[in-house]
């Protein structure tokens, strides 16, 4: 076996080799913090004298999405990032990408907010990732990651899984797992497919006619209210069966738990430290992590939420997964949210104190 | 003659380019799209790129280009077209991208995407339809609308304080480092149906050769939106689209002459 690479660098500088190394064909961006080494170590590697990959930055997050749009459309890998105001301006191409089913890769370095808000980390994008963003019926595959090695990871199974699925992929971080720095293994290089293996895995894509197929059209555009509705519930019944295959999490001392905390992200890497606190007080806490926010664990969160005394849904933001574990557990245990907002991040002492206030005092 | 003698093959002095399908299209009477799609599916003929080509259209009444020009098509968001173009072509260098974009399309909603895919020289061809108008929705004013013109939102005439000034959005193309070839024509009769094709055929070749971004303008007529019989269109078009929107190249850096084509 080869020997792996280690090497020691930011999250967002870790996308970066991530996609040269997995056959990304394009990448589209537009500067912003906390994301923009993205985009910097691209220019950087300059990948479009090795791999071909084609690196542009564009004149905005809008024209970045619909750039992806664009090459995913026509059976190409392609990616962008950005941070939570870009990636709010992008909400329109990701919509029409859910709705023409245009796959594509969309990396969020959530900051504070609302508007313009601060550029120190936060996760209060996840209704947005988690809801649509856009208009209409659609949901966005959403992988959070919690590790430098995890960013780089997860570039390779996003653009699977939207492939797959002909749906958008996101991967929703923030500024604390794009700025920092951790060792990692990179990924292993893989080939950009060949213009004959895209005509084989992606029929329906727009890279020309070949005469003995009929022309393809990409397009979310349907007047015909029955079709358009026809249309939907095949979208449904697609994000149904993602819902049952692709849901991912990680269980961190769940089995003996009285109390559980759900956190994802960086909040799941301060998580494990308010759990090793509370045990060595004798509390047993476990930590359940979504890897993918949506689909969402509901069904683990539910199997947990029966055998446990209460749920603190731990979030940098006002309290929004929290929604979804209410939803899960329905009403058969308390659930709590402890968060922080504006891109204060929270220390694991301040977790720990809101576990007792709220739900061990209470 | 008979009708059956002129039936004959060797008989026919005109036919429907075969990429033109038979799908009844939906634009009205006298519209300026039909005559322009028509043009685009003879030169893609012509230039043998029926496999090679992917089409991005508007949102606009163009939308639906894709139901009557065989070739593959990506329906883009409103305005965004040279941005999802820019990236088909980026990616599939060997193919023959182009957009096909109304005037609020381009040059409104879509002025940003529009002057920066053109400025940075993309290899594509932008054929912008400037019918003065907002067309499929039912005849809103547009960022080309003349002075005075009636809308029916500025219903009694474009005014300056209310409405600012129509845009000349091909002259400021025409600025631009990037773009190779702009030109302004129209279809409203068959001198000027010839000279836009061989406008449109050069953008195309442009786009093959990688000599840069080319627009070609075409002043078009809606006469739904105008609210004019279809000859009436063409002849108040030609009465005042034309003086604010004179017919002509406005820049060419490119060697490709009419006669080489
Ligand atoms: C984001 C968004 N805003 C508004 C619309 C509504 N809309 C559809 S077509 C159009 C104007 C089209 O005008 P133009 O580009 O001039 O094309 P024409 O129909 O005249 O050919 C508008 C405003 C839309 N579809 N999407
Ligand atoms: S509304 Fe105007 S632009 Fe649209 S099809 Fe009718 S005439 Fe043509
Ligand atoms: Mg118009």
């Amino acid at each position: 076996m080869a020997e792996k690479e280690v090497v020691l660098m930011k999250g967002n500088e870790a996308v970066a080799h991530a996609a040269i190394r997995c056959g990304c064909d394009g990448y589209f961006g537009y500067p912003i913090t906390p994301q923009s080494e993205v985009l910097e170590t691209l220019a950087l590697e300059k990948p479009w004298e090795t791999t071909g990959m084609v690196v542009v930055q564009a004149e905005s997050e809008l024209a970045s999405i619909n750039m992806v749009y664009g090459g995913g459309a026509a059976g190409k890998r392609c990616m962008t990032s950005s941070s939570s105001p870009g990636v709010a301006l992008m909400q329109e191409g990701i919509a029409y990408m859910a709705g023409a089913e245009i796959p594509g890769l969309i990396v969020n370095v959530q900051r504070g907010g609302p508007g313009l808000g601060s550029i120190q980390p936060s996760q209060s994008d996840y209704f947005q990732a988690t809801r649509g963003g856009g208009n209409g019926d659609y949901n966005v595959i959403v992988l959070a990651p919690a590790s430098v090695q995890e960013m780089a990871d997860f570039v390779d199974l996003a653009f699977e899984l939207s492939f797959k699925y002909r749906n958008p992929a996101m991967i929703l971080s923030d500024g604390v797992i794009g700025q920092m720095m951790e060792k990692l293994v990179l990924p292993p290089f893989k080939p950009r497919r060949t213009e004959e293996q895209i005509q084989e895995e992606c029929p329906w894509a727009t890279m020309g006619r070949k005469k003995e197929r009929r022309p393809n059209i990409l397009t979310s555009l349907e007047l015909d209210c029955g079709k358009m509705e026809q249309k939907n519930l095949h979208l449904q019944a697609k994000y149904e069966e993602i819902r049952e295959k692709e849901v991912r999490f990680e269980n961190v001392l769940c089995e003996d738990a009285e109390y559980l905390i759900v956190a994802f992200g960086s909040a799941a890497r301060i998580g494990l430290k308010v759990i090793e606190m509370c045990r060595a007080e004798g509390i047993k806490v476990g930590l359940l992590r979504p890897v993918t926010l949506w689909p969402f664990p509901a069904g683990e969160i539910a199997r947990l939420g029966r055998r446990v005394k209460g749920i603190l849904s731990f979030e940098i933001n006002a309290g929004q997964m929290v929604e979804d574990i209410r939803l899960a557990t329905d009403g058969q245990v308390p659930v709590a949210h402890y968060g922080r907002m504006g891109g204060v991040v929270p220390a694991p002492d301040e977790v720990v104190r809101a576990l007792k206030e709220k739900l061990i005092q209470s | 003659m008979t009708e059956e003698e002129i039936m004959r093959p060797e008989n026919l002095v005109y036919k429907k380019p075969a990429l033109l399908n038979d799908n009844p299209m939906h634009y009205c009477p006298g519209c300026s799209h039909g005559v322009v799609h028509k043009l685009v599916a003879e030169i893609i003929e012509e230039m043998g790129m029926e496999e090679k080509t992917v089409a991005i259209s508007p949102v606009g009444c163009a939308v639906f280009a894709y139901n009557y020009i065989d070739v593959d098509w990506v329906e883009a968001a409103h305005g965004r077209a040279p941005a999802v173009a820019t990236a088909i072509k980026r990616l599939w260098p060997d193919r023959l991208v182009f957009t096909y974009q109304g005037d609020g399309d381009l040059a409104c909603i879509g002025t940003a995407e529009s002057i920066h895919a053109l400025n940075r020289g993309e290899h594509i061809a932008i054929i912008f339809i400037n019918n003065a108008i907002y067309g499929m929705t039912g005849g809103q004013m547009a960022p080309t609308t003349l002075m005075g013109m009636k809308t029916s939102t500025c219903p009694y005439g474009r005014v300056a304080d209310l409405h600012g000034y129509p845009l000349k959005f091909t002259e400021i193309a025409a600025t631009l480092e990037g773009t190779c070839y702009v030109t302004r024509q129209s279809v409203h009769n068959v001198a000027a149906i010839r000279k836009a094709k061989k406008a449109i055929r050069k953008a195309f070749e442009n786009s093959m050769a990688g000599k840069g971004a080319s627009l070609v303008e075409i002043v078009s007529t809606c006469n739904a939106g105008w609210k004019l019989s279809p000859e009436k269109a063409n002849q108040w078009m030609e009465e005042h689209m034309f003086k604010f929107y004179p017919l002509g190249d406005l820049k060419d850096t490119t060697a490709i002459t009419e006669d080489s084509l």
